[in-house]
């Protein structure tokens, strides 16, 4: 039984290879890039505008929400990262109505690769608001024995992203092979409306921890405003 | 093995292009246009206020000259009334005054008119009248008319009240000159002899007498005497009887002329 797209191999030589995994990206990506250039391509600025690129504008609006509600001050600047995590992990899920797609999001490698990026992104964006010093000092906050304690949480929670992601998406695949051999094929249509909306939810997650590890290094040193109570409710999830 | 370390390498590698390529192709156009429309609304909304605010200067200013025009109108209107009814009052006055005057001066003209009218309307009447009593009394006088007449004075000399008697007593005996005894028509003898015993005897005097023939008599006798007059004759009738119609008519001409106004000049002249 293959377990993730990463097995489906269509080019191999020496280590380098063209996988599932990552043609399925690259059609997302060709996807996610053409359409956002066809619509974007002809912007109109003023009051009147098409139904696309209202459904964009609303779309970028709503995430830049998103990000200024986890506690980001600039949204515009975290947009580029937690937008592009949240549109290809939603449109990874999405895509699963279209029949033989396999979510790249399915594979433990797109996971890990994802919350690879965060686990760098996070220091980064902290270093650039704080600076180095600013940035490693957290790590010894409040007391410098809680560094390995820090250190364990930066990397615990890297895998959790990458685990949790990989786990929901690939379960839903999972699932929905298991019930097509044995049940009929009502059954499976439920349960892919089910990983649809499971796929939103992760994808909502996955970018909202992103955001709140960006805010927490960001903001690391200032006063901590109010407790936002949704992003900790879904670290949970 | 769950992890492919080449393939998570290429995926890390494939997210940052594709981070790349939706802040290209994605966010920065979209925040774009959505900055670039949030001013154009902010303006759109600044003109739209200064606009406004502007359109309520404008009423407020509108307003302002409305009621100023209002008043300054009302104003002039009522003067023009004022005035226009004062002129009309004075119009009226004056058309009043000039009616007033024509219909007196036409009612003048209408009483003259009527007047004359009833005048020459009369004096022709009295002059036909008395003319044909003339006429037809000069055709009956005759001598024995006149012996009648004379019988007739004589009677009436004789029948004078006390106090002409002694008047013409008076008149007869200081007047040195003989009293005038007029006739239309020349006394017979006799008849002299009976007026001169007559008014010998009346005033109990001698009187001298003396005898014309006056044709203005008509027919009757006179006797004249330092101003006293006594004596019957037609003529003295028709005078008296001129006075009488005379009198009559101007009596007439009172009452009418009064309505002269409503009275047509044909109608006056019909009624007099």
């Amino acid at each position: 039984m293959r377990l993730s797209t990463d097995q489906f191999i269509f080019w191999q030589h020496g280590v380098c290879k063209l996988n599932g995994t990552i043609v399925f990206t690259w059609g997302l990506m060709l996807v996610m890039a053409a359409g956002s250039r066809l619509i974007t391509r002809r912007l109109s600025t003023d009051l009147k505008r098409s139904p696309w690129q209202n459904l964009l504008e609303i779309v970028v609006a709503g995430m830049e929400l998103q990000i200024a509600g986890a506690g980001l001050k600039h949204p515009e600047k975290y947009i580029g990262f937690l937008g592009t995590l949240f549109l290809f992990v939603a449109l990874a899920a999405l895509c699963t109505v279209i029949p033989g797609y396999e979510p790249p999001t399915g594979s433990l490698s797109t996971t890990a690769a994802l919350a690879l990026s965060v686990f760098v992104a996070v220091p980064l964006f902290g270093i650039e608001e704080q600076g180095l010093g600013g940035y490693l000092a957290t790590y010894a906050r409040p007391t410098i024995i809680m560094l390995p304690f820090n250190l364990i949480s930066e990397l615990s929670r890297t895998l959790a992203l990458a685990i949790r992601l990989f786990g929901n998406m690939m379960s839903g695949a999972m699932i929905m092979a298991i019930l097509l051999t044995i049940t009929p094929f009502i059954f499976p249509i439920l349960m892919t409306l089910l990983g649809l909306l499971t796929g939103m939810v992760q994808a909502y997650i996955f970018s909202i921890l992103a955001a709140v590890y960006i805010a927490a290094a960001t903001r690391a040193g200032k006063p901590k405003p109010a407790p936002a109570t949704a992003p900790a409710k879904l670290s949970a999830g | 093995m769950l992890i492919d370390w080449f393939t998570v390498g290429a995926q890390a590698l494939n997210f940052l292009i594709l981070v790349w390529l939706m802040k290209r192709f994605l966010y920065q156009p979209v925040l774009q246009a959505i900055a670039t429309r949030e001013k154009l609304v902010a303006k759109e909304l600044a003109d739209a206020d200064a606009k406004r605010s502007e359109a309520q200067k404008d009423r407020d200013e509108f307003h302002k000259k409305n009621e100023a025009f209002d008043q300054e109108r009302a104003g002039l209107l009522a003067k023009a009334t004022d005035e226009a009814q004062a002129e009309r009052k004075r119009l009226l006055d004056e058309a009043h005054k000039a009616a007033d005057a024509l219909g007196a001066q036409r009612q003048a003209a209408l009483i003259i008119d009527a007047r004359n009218l009833n005048q020459a309307v009369s004096r022709r009447t009295q002059e036909e009248v008395f003319a044909i009593a003339r006429k037809a009394l000069a055709d009956l006088a005759t001598t024995s008319l006149e012996e009648r007449m004379g019988e007739v004075f004589t009677r009436r000399l004789r029948e004078m009240d006390g106090k002409s008697k002694a008047v013409l007593g008076d008149a007869l005996k200081k007047n040195s000159t003989p009293a005038l005894v007029l006739s239309s028509f020349e006394l017979p003898g006799p008849q002299r002899a009976a007026i001169q015993n007559a008014v010998n005897e009346t005033f109990s005097a001698d009187i001298h007498l003396q005898f014309a023939t006056s044709p203005d008599l008509v027919s009757g006798i006179e006797l004249t005497t330092n101003g006293q007059k006594v004596g019957w004759s037609i003529a003295g009738y028709l005078t008296a009887l001129e006075s009488v119609v005379g009198k009559l008519m101007k009596e007439k001409e009172k009452p009418e002329s009064e309505a002269v106004p409503a009275v047509t000049p044909e109608k006056a002249i019909k009624s007099s």
